[in-house]
């Protein structure tokens, strides 16, 4: 893995975050009579502090030996938004602490692009 | 392993408690039964799963191999869940949220990196605040009684979770600590999470606040560095101001990166050593609570000390 100084490198939190999808996924298997998970995309807001690369990790390491062993995750990214109080618009950010990009105020209130969810899968 | 935290089954040990599960919580753990019956389930979705075929698709996959139509595929099909990943999570913290309305508690999450001295600012307030309001604990660290042990020389009921590999406090856990602790109505429930800026800003524990601990011996940057955390709570307090003279803390900066992730957070500046700005957090927890006790009668309201 190409690790740039923007990965972390111990994926503590990614990976709990990947044992309650595995949790989750083992109840929908219940519920809707599947027994294999092929394929499954996640959406995961660019605010919600969740490194992909390290959710990677953690999901194949987790998965392992599941029903959703060698399952392919699809991560899609949501945009950080924010409304701007001094424009009094919603803008978008990239990271909690950005400026207005417009008028750079700090005085943003964020309004989404912190979701962590599993959108669908594709199962047999 | 348990729930959502992560941490593996029989790491998290709760004070007296042997977590074994007889809450009425619906939790299955490492269940990986499999169901092996055909499944008849239809389920209208308009995904393209690489079909090379020219035909309209208008029929869905899952109908068993009767219907396949091409090789591999042959039971496929897409499931749209729509679940959050953190949702066992927040069901349990919701759980305990209404508990905590119920019985009118207060419940204050304290966030921290460790060594924020969050601990030494809770047995200060704690015996600061004894005789004027019901208070109780519950203590999180990886491993150790120790904190629970301090709190309780001060004469407040504690009960320490270890979360073993576990990096943060989970709902399920605080709701089977309120079990054993049961604390007062209409009292304060202090909740020490685990030293750590990233995962329990993550969790909700179904606190009504958040209170984040930074002290000076830190950089002023780290609102920014973990704005997660301080995005998350209401409230932030500045500690150990009284070591200011010794130190190129710049009060204003850190106070400036907070509010750039948090319009809204209040910062108090305090001292647990010196006692330097404790009042004003006390005066923070008495109208919080105030609030709290909004919907409650009348004679839960009133304090120990009226009681007495």
């Amino acid at each position: 893995m190409n690790c740039t100084s923007s990965i972390r490198y111990n994926p503590v939190h990614e990976m709990s975050l990947c044992e309650g999808i595995l949790q989750i996924l083992e109840d929908e298997s219940r519920k809707q009579g599947f027994t294999r998970v092929k394929q499954v995309w996640l959406e995961i807001g660019e605010l919600s502090g969740v490194e992909v690369e390290a959710m990677k990790f953690g999901f194949d390491a987790v998965m392992r030996g599941s029903l959703a062993d060698q399952a392919t995750l699809h991560i899609v990214p949501l945009p950080g938004q924010a409304w701007c109080m001094q424009c009094a618009r919603p803008v978008t950010v990239k990271q909690r602490f950005d400026a207005c990009p417009d008028c750079g105020s700090y005085q943003l209130q964020v309004t989404g692009g912190d979701e962590m969810k599993i959108k669908e899968l594709e199962v047999e | 392993m348990c729930t959502v935290c992560g941490c593996g089954e029989g790491e998290t040990k709760i004070e007296g408690h042997g977590h074994d599960h007889e809450h009425p919580h619906d939790h299955v753990h490492d269940d990986h039964h499999h169901h092996d019956h055909e499944h008849t389930h239809s389920h209208e979705h308009g995904h393209d799963h690489g079909h090379a075929g020219s035909h309209e698709h208008t029929h869905d996959y899952g109908q068993g191999p009767a219907h396949a139509h091409a090789p591999g595929l042959s039971q496929a099909r897409m499931v749209q869940i729509e679940q959050d990943i953190l949702g066992k999570n927040n069901a349990y913290a919701a759980d305990n949220r209404r508990w905590f309305e119920q019985h009118g508690v207060l419940a204050l999450n304290l966030v921290s990196s460790p060594g924020s001295g969050k601990t030494s600012l809770l047995t200060r307030a704690i015996s600061d605040l004894t005789g004027e309001l019901a208070m109780a604990v519950i203590e999180g660290d990886q491993q150790t009684s120790n904190d629970a042990e301090r709190i309780r020389a001060t004469g407040v009921k504690a009960i320490q979770i270890n979360t073993g590999k576990g990096c943060h406090l989970d709902g399920h856990m605080v709701g089977h600590a309120l079990q054993s602790l049961a604390p007062d109505n209409g009292s304060v429930l202090f909740i020490e999470n685990v030293g750590n800026l990233v995962c329990p800003a993550a969790f909700d524990l179904g606190e009504a606040h958040k209170v984040a601990i930074l002290s000076i011996t830190e950089g002023e940057d780290k609102p920014i560095k973990y704005p997660d955390m301080f995005h998350a709570a209401d409230l932030m307090l500045l500690n150990k101001i009284d070591l200011l003279p010794y130190l190129d803390f710049d009060v204003e900066q850190c106070i400036d990166y907070a509010r750039r992730v948090n319009p809204r957070i209040k910062v108090i500046q305090c001292s647990a050593k010196t006692g330097e700005g404790m009042p004003q957090w006390y005066q923070w927890i008495r109208a919080t609570r105030q609030i709290t006790m909004i919907n409650q009668p009348a004679d839960q309201t009133a304090s120990p000390s009226a009681q007495v």
